[in-house]
Formats: C-alpha cells, structure tokens, sequence
C-alpha cells in the first residue's frame, strides 16, 4: 500500500497560473516600454519630464480607483456606479464650499460621502442579495441623479485656493501629489492583496465562495467593507478631480467606471473572480495613459482613442478566457 | 442457452490517456434483469454513454440480437430500440408531460406536429404506469418518482427492446421504488432486456436475474444472481475482502465529546439528540433529504438552528458562523469537494491553510515558511501524491484532493471532525486510505462524525449507527446490533 502511495507523481505540462499571470505582467510592462519608446519617436515634446508629469493626469485619479476596483473583481464583484459616486462627492464637497466649510471639512467629507455611498451599494448586495451589477446600474442612475437634482446644470466653484492643492500641487519638482498619492496607494494595496491574510482571503472569496464560507471566512462581511473601501476611494478621487477642475458639475467624471474597469481587466484581473495582481492593474493604468497621451499628443481625435481602448479590452478578455479553457481542457 | 439480445464484447473507451474502460464486456438477455454493480470510477457509465450512442468505443464489438451494430448518436440507439433510463431525470420542466414522452420524436401530420394524436398516445402509456398524470401536465408539477416514470413511458413509446436503468431507485422513497419494481418485473415480461444498475446488494437479490461485475474499467465477473451471495459480489467489485477495504480499528470509546439537545429548525430537521464520544466515529444513514446535511450544518454554525443545544466537553456552545465553530474545535468536511471543499484553482498549501490563516500569520502578514512547513507536513503525513505544495488543487486526482480538504481541517487542530460523504466519488485505494486516517484520528481522541448513503462503508467504519428520516432521528444502533436490513428499514417511509 505505502509502496503504490509513495511512488513520485508526474505533473502534467507545467502551467501555473502565476507564471501566466507573470508573463502577462511581463506583456504589460513591455508594452509600457514600447508605448513610451513610440512616444518618444514619434512627438519631440513627449521626453519631458514636464511632458510626462502633465501625462499622468490624465489617468492617475482614475487608477487610484481602480485599485480598490481590482479587490471587488478578484472578490467576485462589481461595481459601476463609482462615476456617478466621484459626482455626488463632488457635489457634496460643492455645496459644501458654498455654505464656506474649510477645506480639511470638505475632504473630509468628499470620503465620508462616497464612503457612504460604497456602504450603499454594499448593503444592497450582501444583506439585499441583489446581484452587483443590477444593484450598480441602479445606484449608477441613483448617485448622478441625486447630483443633478442638488444642483440642476449649475456649476458649484465656491473652493477656497488651499483646495487646489490636491489636484494641482506638486511634492518635489514635476512630481505631482496626485502621483505620488497614486503610487503610495498602489504600494498599500499590493501589500494588502500580496501579503496579508485579508488579501488571501479576497482571493479565495472570489475563487469559491461557498468553499471560504465553510473555511470560516465571514464572505459578506469582506464583500460589504471592500464596497465601502471603494466607495471611500472615489471620493478620494472626487477631491483630486474637482481640486484640478477648480469646479464641481454633475456631469463630472461621466464614464469614469467603464474606464476603470478597462484597467482592472486589462491589468490580468479576471472578471470571474479570483486572479489578477495589483502590478498588472498598475502597469495597465500606465499603458493607458501612455496610449491616450500618446495619441493625442500626435493631434488624434478622441474617438480613435475609445477605437483603441475598446480593441484592447476585447483583446484581452479574449485571450485570457481563451487560456482559461486551455487550462480546463487539460483536466478533463 | 439462448442468443443473448444485446452483447459488448472487448470494448475500450481512453480519455485523453485516461482508460476509462479497458475490457467492456456485457451481455443482456430478453425478458431478464440483468444488474450492473461496480464501484464508482469502475467504467459503468463510460459503458451506458457507449451502450446509447453518447460516446463511440475505441475498439470492441456491440451486437444487437447477434448483428454487429454501429451505434453513431444519441438518435441512432434510439433507433435501435435503445433507452435510457438516467439517475437524474432528463426531462425538461417547461414542456408539458406528452412532449416530454415523445421528446426525440414526435407524432406528425403533414410535416406539423399531431397535438391530438400525441396527448392521446401518452395518455394510453400512463394509463398503465400511473393513471394519476395528465399528459398536458407541465412536468415542473410532478415529483421525483413521476419524472422518472415519464423516462420510462418515454422507453416505452419508442418500443425499446433494450431499457437502461442508471440507479434508478436513488431518490426515490420506498413505496416509490416498490412501484419501479412492479413496471420492471412488467416490462421483463413483455420480453425487453434491462440493464439495471445499482449500488444497492438488497435491489440486485430483489430484481436481477444476472449479474455483470465491473471493476477499473474491467468486466471481472458476471453469471446468475441465484448462484452468488453478497460477499462475493462485494470482493469481485473491489478486489479484496472487505476487511482490506474497511480497516477498523480498535479504539477505547472515551468521554462524551459533543452532546446536542432537541436540535430543530424549520422544515427541516426536528428534535434531533445524540452525543459523540472522543474516539468514536458516528455514522449517520439516511436516504437523501433526510435532513442529514441540515443538522450537520447548523453544528458547524452555517445556519443556525432554531431551537436546541449544543455542547462540547460540557461547555454550552452558541456558534453563529462556522469562523466560531472552528475556532471552538469543530471542523466539516462538506459533501461536494470540489464547489464546497476546496478551491481548485489555488495551490494544495493555499488550500491547506486557508481556514487557520491568522495561525500561520503575524500581525495580519502570511508567513510563506509557516505555511510551506504546514502544507509539507500533511503532504507527507496523509501520503498526497504530488509534486509540490505549489501544484494547484485541480491537478490532483480526486482521492488526493479529497486528503488535501481533510488535511484542510486537521490544520485547524479539531476535536471534533464532521465528515459528509468523505470517500464519495474516490476510487476504491483512495477510500481505504481516508478509513485508516480515521482510524488514525480517532485514536487520537478525536470523534468523528461520519454521514453516509452507502451502507457498507456506514456498517464498516461506524461505532454507532444513527439513522435519519425526514429530518428526524428513527433509530441508534450499536456496531453488534446493525444489519442492513435494520438500517434500510429505519431510514425507509413508513
């Protein structure tokens, strides 16, 4: 008996899914190199430290959300309503300004705000058990509806010149806040995912459910507080946008969510739950920006830019859903 | 001796590099039963999706009243007078009874189907099974036992002279495979064929005329049923004697372990009492929806209960999550390995800490070495054939990964092991294996609850027998007192 057992096992053709996952990074940052070497032949004004820093505005706010994005996907879930949440932080902060609160009151609030808001959708989905997406396309409809009705198609411009700071200012030289708010927070996320029990547990959420329930993990109370860490994080983004806008409408970051799940599914997160990293989600915000920067520093009109963004997301989700059946028909 | 109706002869059947069948060999012989018996994995299936057209063999020869046949698809075995009768009903809830009956083809007039003719005809095969079923009936309104009496209206429709039976009688209640029998024994005597298979010793004695033994892909035996006996049967289908398969140890029965008191909840289970002593391993026998599962459960703190206690060495316990209950030493081993036990797409070592994590981590952080040590210590330790604790769950096969989710709960150092069809679906060495580790553990002073339908592994491995019926106890028998025909009778309505 002990003599059949001990015999060694022959792995099949070795595939682990975090050397794809690397290799997929591994594509990213590649393709990093290449856009940012392209940009450079292509435009003289692009290799500029100047140039680069003005670059990245243009998808950090929106890749600061998309880090708490990727812990909701990989957990299983969804949420679409993170645009319309940045406008009623906005909104909030806004009229905040107007009735003449300080500047640490409205960030204070913008968070609270879109804290409030994840919490919202949270409660919906784990205690209403209303499916993620169906729950999102409502708050999605709800939040931007709400920012109108406070303020119909008036702007909201009251901040006092401290609040330019956060989406304006710079730490050192060319690098921004924003930046170095962004890379920080990206730091911060992949300890947490990488390293920590909770990131291993989000893991699992996503992976099998029911299995990490009856291990024990408390599944819904993980899903509720990662909501509410997104819905926190668009407010965050809410205070960037609006202190570089200068100004609060409705219609503020319409859109955003497809975009950030763009970099999220494009990062190697997979839309099913359970894989992705946070240097993939990372790598892609930078290839986006580099992209759209790119493209417009060569004069493109921005519906090339949605031609390219739309390519890639569908190129992506193909080939990783192509691999995952590879790695299914292996088993059979 | 007569030509037999229906013969397999050297049929083999490889999933890419997987043999599932290596020598299908299967005769059927009109207006006789004919019993397929095999422990799981043994090639039963492979044989019946070969026998209706599902799959094509590799190589062998099928015979149909001694012509060579080619059966090519699902519609040719119909053809052929082939049907099956499958474990699971196949019938489709949104059509009506009829439709249902005449699925693979129906009556027509003109090229446009013959509604009138079609309610008529299925009205005329239900007058004879079960008069109570209107054929215009959607068959979302029917019960288990109808569904599987509209597969076998359905075999009768197109005249099959060659009827399949995939365990038939595995949801259904007493009375209702008592009916089955009766519709068997009839058409036995309108001169089908039927292939009958079964896990269960009392049905073949009961029904079948013949026997077919299957084993690793291999037919080892066949013969008449009046010429063996059970224990023969029993060592052809596994290959050894039944004390090879069930190693039971000798273990002092220790203090009460786990006392649970008057446990309700809903409609579920109702007033359910018994105590686990350390070193002893319970079994619990029920048929399916008996409520085994539910009471499991809510000791494990995933639903709660709404009345009763529970106790552990004494202490009262109010466990609300099953995050509680492993912290108070209470591990469950759920029913279906793959979408509760474990997570396929991640590493046997993630697998294995996954519900003790805070014990391997310092301040919220994983410890990388804590949780290699951990994952190479079971691996050694309950024998996990594998290259690496890194070699993802999915790759293993399902004895191993079935060690993997029990060295998952052992990582969690219990007292107490609940165990939900643990050897369901693992070959027959892998069963055997998982018996002697809980041999091992009980010697440790474990107790463990084992919940189980299959009788022989419940009269092999328990100290006590309960047995469960509709969400109520029925019956406790101690190891000495339990025959089969006991614990059938306790589990079976009334």
């Amino acid at each position: 008996m002990s003599k059949a057992l001990s015999s060694s096992y022959t792995p099949g053709p070795p595939i682990a899914w975090k050397k794809i996952l690397l290799k997929w990074e591994t594509l990213l940052g590649l393709a990093v190199i290449a856009d940012f070497g392209l940009n450079t032949y292509l435009s003289p004004y692009f290799l500029n430290p100047w140039t680069l820093s003005d670059a990245s505005f243009n998808f950090t706010e929106q890749a600061i959300v998309a880090l708490p994005m990727a812990l909701l996907i990989i957990a299983g879930e969804i949420d679409i309503s993170v645009g319309s949440t940045i406008a009623l932080c906005s909104v909030a902060m806004g009229l905040a300004a107007k009735a003449g609160f300080a500047t640490p009151w409205l960030v204070g609030l913008g968070i609270f705000t879109g804290f409030l808001a994840g919490c919202f959708n949270g409660f919906l989905v784990t205690r209403l058990r209303v499916p993620s997406i169906v729950a999102t396309i409502g708050t999605l409809t709800l939040f931007r509806g709400i920012a109108y009705a406070l303020v119909g198609n008036g702007v909201l411009k009251s901040y006092q010149p401290d609040f330019a700071y956060f989406g304006q200012g710079y730490v050192i030289g060319p690098v921004s806040f924003e930046v170095t708010l962004f890379a920080l927070l990206a730091l911060a996320f992949a300890v947490a995912l990488h390293k920590s029990v909770i990131g291993r547990r989000i893991f699992a959420i996503g992976a099998n459910p029911v299995a990490s329930r009856l291990s024990g993990i408390p599944v819904e109370r993980y899903k509720f507080w990662i909501f509410a860490l997104l819905g926190a994080t668009a407010g965050l983004a809410s205070i960037l946008l609006t202190s570089r806008l200068g100004s609060t409408r409705p219609s503020i970051a319409t859109g955003w969510e497809l975009s950030i799940i763009t970099m999220v599914i494009l990062g190697g997160v997979s839309i099913n739950g359970g894989q992705g990293s946070i240097l993939g989600v990372v790598l892609a915000a930078l290839f986006i920006g580099l992209v759209t920067f790119g493209l417009s520093l060569l004069n493109f009109p921005g519906i090339v830019l949605g031609i390219v963004t739309g390519t890639l997301l569908i190129g992506v989700v193909a080939i990783s859903s192509a691999l995952g059946q590879s790695g299914r028909r292996r088993r059979s | 001796m007569t030509e037999p109706a229906f013969s397999l002869s050297g049929i083999t059947k490889s999933f890419g590099g997987v043999r599932a069948l290596v020598r299908g060999e299967l005769e059927l012989f009109a207006g006789e039963v004919t019993a397929l018996v095999g422990e799981n994995g043994a090639g039963k299936s492979t044989l019946v999706k070969i026998m209706t057209g599902v799959y094509q063999a590799d190589s062998g020869e099928i015979r149909l009243n001694g012509q060579p046949v080619h059966i090519g698809s699902a519609a040719a075995a119909n053809r052929l007078g082939i049907s099956a009768i499958h474990q699971e009903p196949v019938v489709f809830d949104d059509l009506s009874v009829a439709e249902n009956i005449f699925i693979a083809a129906r009556p027509r007039r003109h090229g446009v189907v013959d509604w009138a003719q079609m309610y008529r005809r299925a009205a005329g095969i239900l007058a004879e099974l079960d008069p109570g079923i209107d054929p215009r009936m959607l068959a979302r309104d029917l019960g288990v036992a109808q569904k599987h009496l509209i597969q076998i209206a359905r075999a009768l429709s197109n005249e099959a002279r060659i009827v399949i039976m995939d365990e038939p009688t595995a949801a259904l209640s007493h009375r209702e495979v008592e009916e089955l029998f009766q519709i068997v024994q009839r058409l036995k005597r309108e001169g089908r064929a039927i292939l009958f298979i079964t896990h269960k010793f009392e049905e073949i004695f009961a029904l079948a005329d013949r026997y077919a033994v299957f084993r690793d892909g291999a037919a080892v035996g066949s013969g008449l049923v009046c010429e063996t006996d059970r224990s023969s049967l029993i060592s052809m289908m596994v290959g050894r004697t039944v004390d090879q398969v069930f190693p039971k140890q000798d273990v002092p029965i220790g203090a009460p372990l786990l006392q649970v008191e008057a446990l309700s909840r809903g409609e579920e289970f109702a007033d359910v009492s018994f105590t686990l002593n350390g070193g002893e391993i319970l079994g619990v026998y029920g048929l399916i929806g008996a409520g085994r599962s539910e009471v499991m459960q809510a000791i494990f703190g995933l639903h709660r209960p709404d009345s009763g206690r529970i106790a552990l060495r004494g202490e009262m316990l109010n466990i609300r999550s099953p995050g509680e209950a492993i912290a108070k030493g209470i591990a469950y081993l759920p029913e279906d390995r793959q979408s509760q036990g474990g997570i396929l797409r991640a590493s046997i070592g993630e697998n294995i800490v996954l519900p003790c994590l805070s014990g391997i981590s310092h301040r919220g952080f994983v410890n990388r070495r804590d949780e290699q040590a951990l994952a190479r210590r079971f691996i050694g330790e309950l024998q996990i054939k594998t290259s690496s604790a890194g070699q993802l769950l999915e790759e293993l096969s399902g004895g191993n990964q079935q060690k993997v989710i029990i060295a998952k709960w052992l990582a969690t150092n219990p007292q107490v092991m609940i165990m939900d069809e643990p050897t369901k679906g693992i070959d027959i060495g892998a069963k055997t294996a998982v018996y002697r580790l809980m041999g091992e553990l009980v010697s440790k002073g474990l107790g463990i609850i084992m919940v189980s339908s299959e009788l022989p592994e419940i009269m092999g491995m328990a100290d006590r027998i309960l047995v469960m019926r509709r969400g109520r106890l029925r019956a406790c028998f101690s190891r000495a007192e339990a025959t089969p025909e006991r614990i059938v009778a306790a589990a079976a309505d009334a």
